[in-house]
């Protein structure tokens, strides 16, 4: 199965990078799912979620962002106390490491979204699915 | 694997050269005391006589030169010849201070050019080779002065001086450029443009040598052009003081050989101003020996470097100074400790994760002094974990200091955000108010 490709760019902290970004993915059609920005004083991480991610690396990459791409699981969560227990404990039982993750509500919105960056992508995908947490595919997150 | 220019005198035994030198040294102070009103009176002033210079030994006699003399005595004051045989000025940009006037007769344009019509054909280049001059032309004494090295072999030139870069790689490839001549920042961005324009400098050009110079640069330096282009990569020296640029490193790239014939090199101690033994760092100071128009006698040119005078493996007796480690005007004081910025490049080319372009920030916050250095993330250098990122700086932090002794603080930039020099560098931004 084809992991989902998370976007990463690495971004000075100063007023109007982010939007530079953010003009680059309109320009090119390519829509964000998901996003999150990580700061470092000087510095951040832009990790997002997008319909295209192959377009989307194109186009940064063109514009002179240093980016990466980065598999990461997508995991579907209920939207209900105890929904993000249920995944990060089985993980951690299993001895997982999370690296990071985030969290979007899809429109359709019984459920939500979790994005994780795991060290062992391949286990935590079995650990979860024995649990019958349901893992999005690529196609789906495309078709949100 | 390259021949001689002038076989005769680049393999001359030591001792003939040495009693060369010393007719030379004689001739030329007996020249500047007879022509330069200047070095009368200096001469007069440190007791010393054209007469008292009988060995090369006697030479610490003589007073020293400094650049102050040559801006107190703006513009043409310290010549010795009349204007009617000065066929040539070029003016020093002043950097750190006043601009300098610098003039040449015939036959001083003459050894300049035969300096580096030597130093070309130790790199191995000849009349089949087609030489990219992308230094400054005009007053800047890099354009003209590799310009007529280069004809003078009987190499093709392609006088494209400084910036147009997209122009320059098209030319490259169009006619055929074998060697190219610029600052070593500037080729680094003659890189970067080559690769946005899908040029491989290594594939698509004909470039085997890089000849470069005018500002200090690192062996890590050299070994990412030579790494990532296929081509060598050869240290230039000189300044507009003793001509211009005049020697280069030949193909054992182990040393710049300056000729002895023309010059008399001594490496002294700046504290003590002392002789230092070969091998051991030192201030460089030049007398011309064969120079007419401005001769100079014990010109303290500020750069520090080891001296070598064994030969060499290439066969030339000329001895050899080795990479500049930095011009005694670049040093900076931080917290009372020196710190060349030759340094702080050659800590960072060592590491992958850098970018080629850097620069230092220099503040005072309070009583401190304190040191920014500002890199560019690489691809390879970029992972999406915070944690990672923070490693990185600690390690160029950590490496920095290990070399310096002095903390430095590290700002890891976005790629293309260090501006990009054509010419000289400007690698530090000291905003100390002292």
């Amino acid at each position: 199965m084809s992991e989902i490709k998370q976007i990463s760019l690495f971004v000075e902290n100063r007023p109007g990078r982010t939007a530079k970004v953010a003009k680059t993915l309109s320009d090119a059609g390519v829509n964000i799912r998901a996003l999150t920005i990580a700061e470092a004083g000087d510095f951040g991480v832009i990790r997002m979620v997008l319909d295209d991610p192959e377009k989307g690396y194109k186009v940064l990459k063109e514009n002179a962002f240093t980016v990466s791409m980065t598999d990461v699981l997508a995991v579907e969560m209920k939207d209900t106390p105890g929904g993000l227990y249920e995944i990060v404990n089985t993980l951690g039982l299993n001895s997982v490491n999370v690296d990071y993750a985030y969290a979007f509500v899809t429109a359709k919105a019984e459920r939500a979204m979790l994005i994780l960056r795991v060290d062992d992508i391949a286990k935590a995908r079995r650990v979860l699915s024995e649990k019958n947490v349901k893992i999005a595919t690529k196609e789906e997150i495309q078709a949100i | 694997m390259s021949g001689y220019w002038d076989p005769h005198i680049e393999r001359m035994p030591l001792e003939d050269l040495h009693a060369l030198q010393e007719d030379r040294l004689k001739s030329v102070v007996r020249y500047v005391y007879d022509h330069s009103a200047f070095y009368r009176r200096r001469f007069k002033e440190a007791g010393v006589e054209p007469g008292d210079i009988k060995t090369l030994a006697d030479i610490v006699k003589l007073p020293f030169t400094r650049k102050v003399d040559l801006r107190d005595n703006y513009p043409t004051g310290m010549f010795s010849a009349p204007k009617s045989q000065v066929v040539r000025y070029h003016v020093s940009s002043g950097t750190t201070g006043k601009p300098t006037v610098v003039g040449y007769t015939k036959g001083d344009i003459e050894t300049w050019s035969e300096s580096l019509a030597r130093a070309f054909t130790s790199i191995g280049l000849g009349s089949d080779d087609v030489v990219q001059v992308g230094y400054g032309y005009g007053l800047f004494t890099g354009g003209l002065g590799a310009h007529y090295g280069a004809e003078r072999i009987g190499a093709a030139v392609l006088p494209v001086g400084t910036g147009n870069t997209e122009r320059q790689i098209e030319l490259m490839q169009d006619l055929g450029t074998t060697a190219i001549a610029c600052t070593p920042s500037y080729f680094l961005h003659i890189m970067e443009v080559a690769e946005k324009m899908g040029v491989s400098i290594k594939k698509d050009t004909k470039l085997k040598a890089g000849i470069f110079g005018a500002e200090p640069w690192s062996l890590e330096t050299r070994k990412r052009i030579e790494d990532a282009t296929g081509i060598k990569a050869y240290d230039i020296y000189g300044t507009s003081e003793i001509s211009g640029p005049l020697f280069t490193e030949c193909y054992v790239q182990k040393g710049i050989h300056v000729w002895a014939d023309m010059f008399l090199i001594e490496v002294l101690d700046p504290k003590t101003d002392e002789h230092v033994a070969d091998g051991e760092t030192g201030e460089l100071v030049f007398t011309t020996l064969h120079k007419f128009a401005l001769p100079l006698i014990r010109y303290r040119i500020g750069d520090l470097s080891i001296m070598n005078s064994e030969p060499c493996e290439c066969g030339r007796t000329h001895p050899r100074i080795m990479r500049i480690l930095g011009r005694t005007d670049d040093m900076l004081i931080i917290r009372g400790i020196n710190v060349f910025p030759s340094q702080v490049e050659s800590v960072l080319m060592k590491i992958p994760e850098v970018g080629d372009h850097w620069e230092i920030l220099v503040d005072r916050k309070g009583p401190l002094d304190m040191m920014t250095v500002r890199v560019e993330l690489t691809e390879t250098g970029f992972s999406d974990k915070i944690g990672d990122l923070m490693k990185l700086k600690k390690k160029v932090s950590k490496e920095l200091k290990g070399v310096l002794n002095i903390a430095a603080e590290v700002d890891l930039v976005e790629p293309g955000t260090i501006p990009r020099s054509m010419g000289k560098a400007k690698r530090v931004t000291d905003n100390r108010k002292v």
